[in-house]
C-alpha cells in the first residue's frame, strides 16, 4: 500500500476515541471472510447472430474488505453502486471475473460445485423481497427444511421438530408448519426466509436489503430478530442495505459503496462522526431525518450516479464531487489510513475532508436547478 | 425568459375564511368479491394555501386512496365516495368527468411514485409536458414545446432544448422524477398532489429532488398533499401532518407537534421503530406488535387496539367498543381514549427514552 497521499493538511488530532465499549463492540473475531480484489464485470453484447461484447458493466471493481466472526460488516451505496452484486459474489452465487474471496483461509473464488457445498451450508443469505424469495407452492415446513435436506442433514428428533424450532427462534408459530406463503404478511414471510437461513447454523448471513421491502413498524420487528440472532449465536453479518441508519443501528463496521468501488471503510463512529470521503458526507447529509430541528448543513449533489458502463477516469466519484480537481481525473486515489484516521479506517480521496462533522456547515448546492431558484 | 406565474391565490386574502382545500367526512368504499373494503372511514382535512400537508401511513392506510379521490381518479362502478371535497369553493365529490378534467392537470395535479409506469414510453417527455398545457391554455405546439423546454430547465434538466425530444427511457431515474414535477407543474396548479414522489430514488437525488419542491412551492405559493411513509422526510418538507392508520387520521398537528411530541400510541410506535442517525445506538428499536389489520374487516372501536401497547390503561373495554373521536384543538389532536395527561406522562417517562436523541 503506498502511503497516504495527503497528510498534514488539517491539524494532526488524535483519531476520536472509538464507541463507549470497544471491547463489547468488536467480537473480535478471526476473519471469516477475506475478499481482496474483487471484480465482477458484465459483458455488454451486441450485433446479431455472432454476439461480441462491446463493453463492460463495471458492476464491482476491485474492492477488499474483510469480515470477522460474529460481528456485522454494513455495506451501503445507492443503487448501481454494486453492493448486491458483491453480496452475490461472497455467496458465489456469481463467479468473480478477479480477485479472490476466501472463506476460513479456504480459496473459493473459483470453487467448484461440489467444493462450494460444505461452505455454502456456512453461509447463507436472506434477500430483499420476501414475496419473490419464497417459492409460492412448497409449505413452510419443506421451505425451511429444504436446505437440510439437501445437505443430508438430519437433526436429533427430526427435521420437522428442527423446523418448529427454528419458526419459534424467528418468532412464527410453529403450528404454521403446513401453510403455504401467502398465507403470511410480508414481515412474516421475511421471518419464513430468516428461518430458512438459519437451518443450516451458518456462521455468516448475507442479508441483501432484508427490510427495505417491509412497513416501517415491520421493519424495526425484523431489525430486532436478526440483531438478537447475531448477538446470542455469534452469527456474522454481511448487511447490505441503502438506509444508512438502519446500517447504524445494526452493523459495527460500515462500508460506502460508489460505482463498484468501496469509496470508504471503517468503524461505526469513523463513519458516521468522521467521514473523510466527500461522497460519505454528501450521503450522510442526505439521508432524512425525523427532527424538524435538524440543523445538519445541506449538501446537494447534482444529477445522478454515472453509468457504470462507462464510469469515470480516476476517482469515480468526481463527477458529483465539489473538491474535485485535476488529480482526481487522472489518478484513482487508493484506499488507505489517512492522516488522522483511526485503525482500520480507510478513504480512498485526494482531498479529504476533516475528520469531524462539525464545523463544516456550509451548504454546497451544486444542483443547478436548485442553486438557480435559491439565488433568485 | 418567462417565470412561473403567480398564482392568483398568493393575492387573494378575501377567502381567507374558507380553507383552500377542505374535505369533510370522507368515506372511500370499493365493493370486491370478498366483501367491502373501507378504504377511506370518515377523514376531515384542510389545507391552505402555501402550505404542505403531509399523510404518514402504513400501506394499506389510505393515504393514496383519499388523494384518488380527490382527484376524482377512482373508477365509479365498484366505488362509494361519499362525504364533502371542496377545492376553492368548488365541491369535488360528485363533480360531473367534465368538470373535473378542466381541474385536474390544471388547478389540481399530481406526481406519482413511480415515473417509470406514469410516463408513457409512446411518448416524447416534452410532447408529456406539453400536452395538459395546450389542452389548458389554448397554447399553439410551438408554444406549448418552448413552455415544456422552460419547465424542464427549471427543474433541472440539462440540456433542455435537446432533452424535451428524448423519450422517459432515454432519462435516469432521478430525471424522469424531475421531468414527473415540470408535468405535474406546466399549468401552474394551485393544488398538487405527491404520493410517494421520492421513494424510488436514491437518497442524494431524494434530496435534490424535495428541496427542489420545497423551492417551487416557495416560488409559486401551491398547496402541496405529500404522502409518504418516511418520517424523514415529512420533517424535510411538511407544515403539518395527518397520520392515517386503517382508513382514520390517528393524529394531526404540526410537523412539530407530531414529531416532538406525538400523543397517539401509533405514533409513537412509527417514532420509536425507526433508527436515527442521531440517537445512541445502544437504544433497541421497539416496534409496533402485530401487524396492519384487514381493511375488509376493521377491528372494533379503536382500528388500532388490538396492536396497542397502552390500552390497559383505559378503562374497561372502551378501546374494543367505542372509536374514539378526533378532537381537534387548533388543528391539533389524536383520537385515542387515553386522557390528556395519561398521554403526556407516557410518552415523557416511556416513550421519549426510547427515542434516544442526544441533549
Amino acid at each position: 500500500m503506498s502511503e497516504p497521499t495527503l497528510s498534514g493538511e488539517h491539524s494532526p488530532e488524535p483519531a476520536k476515541p472509538n464507541l463507549a465499549k470497544p471491547a463489547a463492540e468488536r467480537p473480535a473475531g478471526e476473519p471469516l471472510l477475506e475478499v481482496s480484489g474483487v471484480t465482477k464485470h458484465f459483458p455488454v453484447l451486441d450485433g446479431f447472430l455472432f454476439k461480441r461484447q462491446v463493453g463492460a458493466v463495471q458492476a464491482v471493481d476491485g474492492v477488499d474488505f474483510d469480515v470477522r466472526a460474529g460481528e456485522s460488516l454494513g455495506l451501503v451505496g445507492e443503487s448501481g453502486c454494486g453492493k448486491s452484486t458483491t453480496g452475490r459474489l461472497v455467496t458465489r452465487l456469481l463467479e468473480p471475473t478477479a480477485g479472490r474471496i476466501s472463506y476460513r483461509g479456504q480459496d473459493i473464488t473459483h470453487a467448484n460445485r461440489k467444493e462450494l457445498a460444505p461452505i455454502r451450508s456456512e453461509i447463507q443469505m436472506i434477500f430483499q423481497d420476501p414475496y419473490a424469495s419464497l417459492n409460492p407452492r412448497q409449505t413452510v415446513g419443506s421451505i425451511i427444511s429444504g436446505p437440510m435436506e439437501i445437505n443430508g442433514i438430519n437433526p436429533p428428533g427430526g427435521r420437522e421438530k428442527r423446523v418448529r424450532e427454528l419458526l419459534e427462534i424467528v418468532g412464527l408459530n410453529p403450528e404454521h408448519y403446513n401453510r403455504f406463503p401467502h398465507e403470511f404478511s410480508g414481515g412474516q414471510r421475511q421471518r419464513i426466509g430468516v428461518a430458512r437461513a438459519l437451518a443450516l447454523e451458518p456462521k455468516l448471513i448475507v442479508a441483501d436489503e432484508p427490510v427495505s421491502a417491509l412497513d416501517v413498524s415491520i421493519q424495526a420487528q425484523v431489525v430486532n430478530l436478526l440483531q438478537d440472532l447475531q448477538r446470542e449465536m455469534g452469527i456474522a453479518f454481511l448487511f447490505i442495505a441503502h438506509d444508512l441508519a438502519i446500517v447504524r443501528h445494526f452493523s459495527q463496521r460500515v462500508a460506502v459503496m460508489y460505482l463498484g468501488k468501496i469509496v470508504e471503510i471503517g468503524d461505526r463512529a469513523d463513519i458516521y462522526e468522521g467521514p473523510r470521503h466527500p461522497y460519505t458526507h454528501a450521503l450522510l447529509s442526505a439521508a432524512p431525518e425525523a427532527d424538524p430541528d435538524d440543523d445538519r448543513e445541506r449538501i446537494r449533489l447534482a444529477g445522478d450516479v454515472p453509468s457504470p458502463i462507462n464510469p469515470p477516469s480516476g476517482c469515480r466519484f468526481r463527477t458529483r464531487c465539489w473538491k474535485a480537481r485535476e488529480k482526481c481525473a487522472d489518478v484513482e486515489p487508493p484506499l488507505v489510513r489517512l492522516h488522522g484516521n483511526g485503525e482500520g479506517h480507510l478513504t480512498a480521496c485526494h482531498f479529504p475532508e476533516e475528520p469531524t462533522t462539525a464545523g463544516r456547515e456550509q451548504d454546497v448546492i451544486l444542483d443547478p436547478a436548485l442553486a438557480a431558484i435559491e439565488e433568485a | 425568459m418567462t417565470t412561473l406565474t403567480q398564482p392568483e391565490g398568493q393575492a387573494s386574502p378575501q377567502d381567507a375564511g374558507a380553507p383552500f382545500l377542505s374535505v369533510r367526512d370522507l368515506y372511500v368504499q370499493f365493493a370486491t368479491e370478498d366483501g367491502t373494503v373501507k378504504a377511506v372511514d370518515g377523514l376531515s382535512f384542510d389545507l391552505e394555501r402555501g402550505k404542505t400537508l403531509g399523510i404518514v401511513g402504513e400501506s394499506g392506510s389510505g393515504k393514496s386512496v383519499t388523494n384518488l379521490a380527490v382527484l376524482g381518479l377512482h373508477n365509479p362502478r365498484n366505488t362509494t365516495i361519499s362525504g364533502e371535497i371542496m377545492l376553492d369553493g368548488q365541491e369535488l365529490t360528485g363533480a360531473p368527468n367534465r368538470t373535473l378534467e378542466k381541474l385536474r392537470g390544471n388547478k389540481m395535479a399530481m406526481i406519482f411514485q413511480d415515473s417509470l409506469t406514469a410516463l408513457s414510453p409512446y411518448y416524447t417527455v416534452g410532447r408529456q409536458i406539453a400536452e395538459p398545457f395546450r389542452k389548458h391554455t389554448g397554447a399553439s405546439k410551438k408554444e406549448a414545446r418552448d413552455r415544456a423546454i422552460e419547465m424542464l430547465r427549471k427543474v433541472g434538466i440539462p440540456q433542455p432544448q435537446t432533452r424535451v425530444d428524448d423519450f422517459p427511457h432515454q432519462f435516469s431515474g432521478g430525471m424522469r422524477q424531475r421531468a414527473m414535477i415540470a408535468l405535474a407543474l406546466v399549468c401552474d396548479p394551485e393544488l398538487l398532489i405527491a404520493d410517494e414522489p421520492t421513494t424510488a430514488l436514491d437518497v442524494t437525488v431524494q434530496a435534490q429532488i424535495l428541496d427542489l419542491l420545497r423551492d417551487l412551492q416557495q416560488e409559486t405559493g401551491t398547496a402541496i398533499i405529500f404522502i409518504t411513509h418516511d418520517l424523514g422526510v415529512v420533517a424535510n418538507v411538511c407544515d403539518d401532518v395527518l397520520v392515517m392508520y386503517a382508513g382514520r387520521c390517528v393524529e394531526r398537528g404540526s410537523v412539530r407537534e407530531i414529531l416532538k411530541t406525538p400523543q397517539h400510541p401509533y405514533a409513537w410506535g412509527l417514532l420509536s421503530s425507526i433508527p436515527r442517525l442521531s440517537a445512541s445506538v445502544d437504544v433497541p428499536l421497539q416496534p409496533i406488535k402485530g401487524t396492519p389489520p384487514s381493511l375488509l374487516n376493521p377491528p372494533s372501536g379503536c382500528p388500532f387496539h388490538p396492536r396497542c401497547a397502552f390500552r390497559d390503561e383505559v378503562d374497561g373495554t372502551l378501546c374494543q367498543d367505542e372509536r374514539p373521536p378526533l378532537v381537534l384543538d387548533h388543528g391539533r389532536g389524536s383520537a385515542c381514549h387515553l386522557a390528556a395527561e395519561q398521554k403526556q406522562s407516557i410518552f415523557a417517562e416511556r416513550i421519549q427514552p426510547l427515542l434516544g436523541r442526544a441533549g
